[in-house]
């Protein structure tokens, strides 16, 4: 494997990372204000900040950790997406600004307040869509370069089906994936009555995902009809991802093995995610950016895959140190500790 | 001036970095203060260390907080304001951004982990040794950034042929010629500067109430010792970085120092102000001191403004910058001294109400010369955005809309700025340590508060 595929997979990899613990994050933030504006917020806010309070920097670092890599394997991003998503990145970098600062700020106010949750629900469902506008960049047709200024066409965009059921799409994986989340955290936590809520949650944002899934394949395939008859073409990928949803589904259905549930819904997102992403290569930016081309220089590849294998060996025995301690941990979900 | 998109561009990094780097600051140098009290706690089975880590780890948290989000900002802004800058040099110096990400990784697992872990493990040394990775994290990602920063002043580790950088080496990016001085300056202003601020903090606790007063003592002793001993490193480090530029960047030094000819045997000049004829007036003129801070030698050569291209001049404004934030590093040695001499002799009052004033108005001056110190060394920069390769007029993004995202940054960090000080008021103001004493150590008597 060049090292530039290396390189583009572990960030794809870092990036459905992001994409489940932050929505996660994001879902629950949302669920959070429903519940308290449906005046159920005593049945699960207990569950909701006690899973969320030591995690929600470790999950920004994720993004973070996506993007310094990206324009450190493939620095031409930096120039296209850097000068094309000035607007919307910013957008995204206020609104997570807002989210990540008033979680601590409210942390240690003494009641949460209204204008509070609004916000925290709102930039759970605000900041997923304004980030999948660069997925819907990468299609190409929105950026274009001229005389060597690259803009973004606004027009083309926001009137763009393909942009809005790519936003649609992102707002009900959130939801989804945070309820099938949650879920298997309420029974961990032997919460019998949250557990109820949230399972209905899950079940009931499964059928708009599948719809979403299925409209944004059929807007792409006018966009972008290369990337939509390579999907095709991976069709056993999606077949597999369909199947982990069944089984998923199958599990929440019976109210049995949560944890399974949970893990067969997250290998459901990684293929499709996986499918998506293969089928868009050799494209980083539809046709701007290309693998091959932009990619750094050799030296500078290797120093990075070298900083990663050292990074993940000091990572992940501290990730799995942070999840005995409160993930896993029975006794801490339950709120004894 | 006129306020195209490239001085957007350029207020727009000034802003978020100005405003970063306060939290940055506290980011990298708090944790270093929190575990030292705790280890002092459980060393002297004194329960006020104990405490003073746990009040400024709730604290810390705020700062923490809005230190990454800013951070996150910047580091996304970097691209979106700085695109042609970032494609040309993040060939080069990709790997410390890179791996700083890790140290933040680790550092938030480990502060999550510490936050929330107070009272869980048996032995009491198993919560302190988990201060430990948070420390040597907010360390390590200063360091890496920072070689970023001195990458931009002196560029190396790659050749240039048709504008294109080849034989790159990432390793001897990081370590380019003004990496070493400027990380140790750096790391060693931190933590002179949030000993300062927690110093200023127990020094007007103590002005301002009579209750706790051991309590506050104890982290005022703690903390103006530190400052001493970090001033003087940091002021070391600041010679060190003089010198460093009078070889390698002279144009900023002579920038900033109003030195326009070169000369042997050269005057330092402080203050004063530049008349019409571009004469300097009103100065304080230290003989032969700037070829000593130079190059370590009454006698040696500065080389003057003179012999850079006039095109290629930093403004002389940083002048100012340079000698406020001198004159701060001085007065912070000054200080923490005149305490030490003060506690030494046990018959002086060291605790009087004049000294206290002087240690309550450091820690605020101390963050200015960090910002001071920031500005000078980026604007001392100028024209270059990457010194001898890259001007900052080239770097910049040709998005007309970068005046909107300017009014919108400067807002959020007007409502964060705000938030951070209102909920730092409400922790504290309502929960002052005497009452926390109180309530969680009543086993300390009452003459011992
Ligand atoms: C509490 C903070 C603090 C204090 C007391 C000082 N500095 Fe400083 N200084 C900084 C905080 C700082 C800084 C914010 O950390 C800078 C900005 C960029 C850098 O590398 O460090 C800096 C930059 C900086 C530079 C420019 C380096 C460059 O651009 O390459 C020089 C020459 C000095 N300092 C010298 C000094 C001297 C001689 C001091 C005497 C006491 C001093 N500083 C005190
Ligand atoms: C250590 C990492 C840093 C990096 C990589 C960095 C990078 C940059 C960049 C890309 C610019 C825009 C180009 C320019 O105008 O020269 C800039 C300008 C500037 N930065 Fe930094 N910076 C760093 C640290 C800081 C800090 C901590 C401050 C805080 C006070 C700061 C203050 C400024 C100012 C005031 C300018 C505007 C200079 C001008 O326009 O004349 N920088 N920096
Ligand atoms: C010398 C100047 C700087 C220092 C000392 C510094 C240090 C810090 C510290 C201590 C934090 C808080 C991290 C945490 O507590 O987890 C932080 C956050 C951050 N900084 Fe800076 N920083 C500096 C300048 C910059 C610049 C120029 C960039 C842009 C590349 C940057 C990028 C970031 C990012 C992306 C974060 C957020 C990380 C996260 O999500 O945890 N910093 N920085």
């Amino acid at each position: 494997m060049s090292y530039e595929l290396i390189g583009i997979s572990v960030l794809w990899l870092f990036l459905y990372g992001y994409v489940i613990i932050a929505s996660i994050d994001f879902g629950a933030g949302f669920f959070a204000y429903y519940a308290k504006a449906t005046k159920r917020d005593h049945i699960i806010n207990q569950i909701i900040s006690r899973y969320l309070s030591p995690v929600w920097e470790v999950t920004n670092v994720f993004l973070v950790f996506f993007f310094v890599g990206i324009v450190g394997f493939f620095p031409t991003t930096a120039y296209y997406y850097g000068s094309a998503l000035l607007v919307p990145a910013s957008f995204a970098i206020i609104l997570l600004a807002i989210r990540g600062s008033f979680y601590a700020f409210e942390n240690y106010g003494s009641k949460q307040s209204n204008v509070y949750m609004f916000l925290y629900g709102a930039t759970g469902l605000l900041i997923p869509a304004s980030l999948s506008v660069a997925l819907t960049l990468s299609e190409g047709g929105f950026i274009t370069e001229q005389d060597g200024v690259v803009s973004l066409n606004y027009w083309e965009l926001f009137t763009s089906p393909l942009a809005w059921s790519i936003v649609a799409l992102a707002i009900v994986s959130v939801l989804f994936i945070s309820a099938s989340f949650l879920t298997f955290y309420a029974s961990r936590a032997d919460d019998k009555t949250a557990l109820d809520l949230v399972r209905k949650w899950a079940l009931f944002w499964a059928t708009p995902t599948i719809i979403m899934a299925l409209t944004t394949m059929i807007a792409l395939s006018q966009r972008n009809q290369r990337h939509y008859e390579n999907m095709l073409d991976l069709w056993w990928v999606f077949g597999l991802s369909m199947g982990f949803f069944v089984i998923g589904m199958g599990l929440l259905y019976v109210g049995k093995h949560y944890g399974k549930a949970f893990i067969a819904i997250m290998l459901q997102f990684f293929f499709a995610f996986f499918g998506y992403g293969i089928a868009q290569y050799p494209y980083l930016l539809d046709p701007f950016i290309h693998i091959e081309d932009s990619v750094t220089n050799e030296a500078m590849g290797i120093a990075l895959i070298a900083a990663f294998i050292g990074g993940l060996l000091l990572l992940v025995p501290s990730l799995i140190l942070l999840m005995r301690l409160f993930l896993f941990n029975a006794d801490y979900a339950k709120g004894k500790k | 001036m006129e306020f195209d998109t490239v001085m957007m561009s350029r207020l727009i990094t000034a802003m978020t970095l100005t405003f970063h780097i306060i939290f940055a600051t506290l980011g990298v140098g708090v944790p270093l203060f929190i575990s030292l009290a705790e280890f002092i706690g459980i060393k002297k089975k004194d329960k006020h260390y104990e405490l003073l880590a746990k009040r400024w780890a709730r604290g810390f948290v705020i700062t923490v907080a809005i230190g990454v989000v800013t951070g996150t900002a910047i580091g996304l802004q970097l691209s979106l304001v700085w695109p042609n800058f970032m494609q040309l040099a993040g060939n080069v110096i990709a790997l410390p951004l890179f791996m700083e990400v890790f140290a933040f990784f680790f550092e938030a697992i480990f502060l999550g982990i510490y936050l929330y872990t107070w009272d869980r493990f048996k032995g009491k040394y198993t919560h302190w040794l988990i201060s430990l990775p948070v420390v040597l994290g907010a360390g390590i990602s200063a360091v890496f950034i920072t070689t970023v920063n001195s990458f931009m002043n002196s560029p190396a580790g790659f050749t240039m042929i048709n504008g294109e950088f080849t034989d790159v080496s990432p390793i001897g990016a990081m370590l380019n010629p003004s990496t070493p001085v400027r990380v140790a300056h750096v790391l060693g202003g931190s933590y002179v500067t949030v000993g300062a601020i927690l110093a200023t903090i127990a020094a007007l606790a103590l002005l301002r109430k009579k209750t706790a007063t051991e309590y506050h003592k104890k982290a005022l002793k703690m903390t103006v010792i530190s400052v001493f001993v970090f001033s003087v490193l940091t002021a070391v480090a600041g010679d060190a970085s003089a010198k460093y530029l009078a070889e390698h960047q002279p144009e900023k030094l002579a920038a900033a120092e109003w030195h326009f000819e070169t000369e042997r045997n050269a005057d330092l000049v402080l203050f004063g102000w530049l008349n019409d004829d571009n004469e300097v007036v009103g100065e304080i003129r230290l003989p032969g001191f700037l070829s000593f801070l130079a190059h370590g030698s009454f006698n040696a050569e500065v080389i003057g403004l003179e012999e850079t291209p006039e095109g290629e001049r930093p403004p002389l404004w940083i002048h100012y910058m340079f000698d406020l934030m001198v004159s701060i590093g001085f007065f912070l040695v000054g200080i923490s001294f005149l305490y030490l001499v003060l506690t030494f002799f046990k018959r002086w009052n060291a605790n009087n109400k004049f000294m206290l004033w002087l240690i309550a108005a450091s820690g605020p001056l101390a963050m200015l010369a960090v910002e001071f110190g920031w500005i000078y060394a980026e604007v001392g920069r100028q024209p270059w955005i990457l010194r001898g390769y890259m001007t900052v007029d080239e770097a910049a993004t040709s998005s007309p809309y970068i005046t909107h995202m300017f009014f919108l940054f400067l807002a959020l960090y007007i409502v964060l700025g705000a938030l951070f000080v209102i909920t730092l008021r409400k922790l504290f103001k309502n929960n002052p340590a005497a009452v926390e004493l109180e309530k969680h150590y009543p086993e300390l008597n009452k003459g011992d508060k």
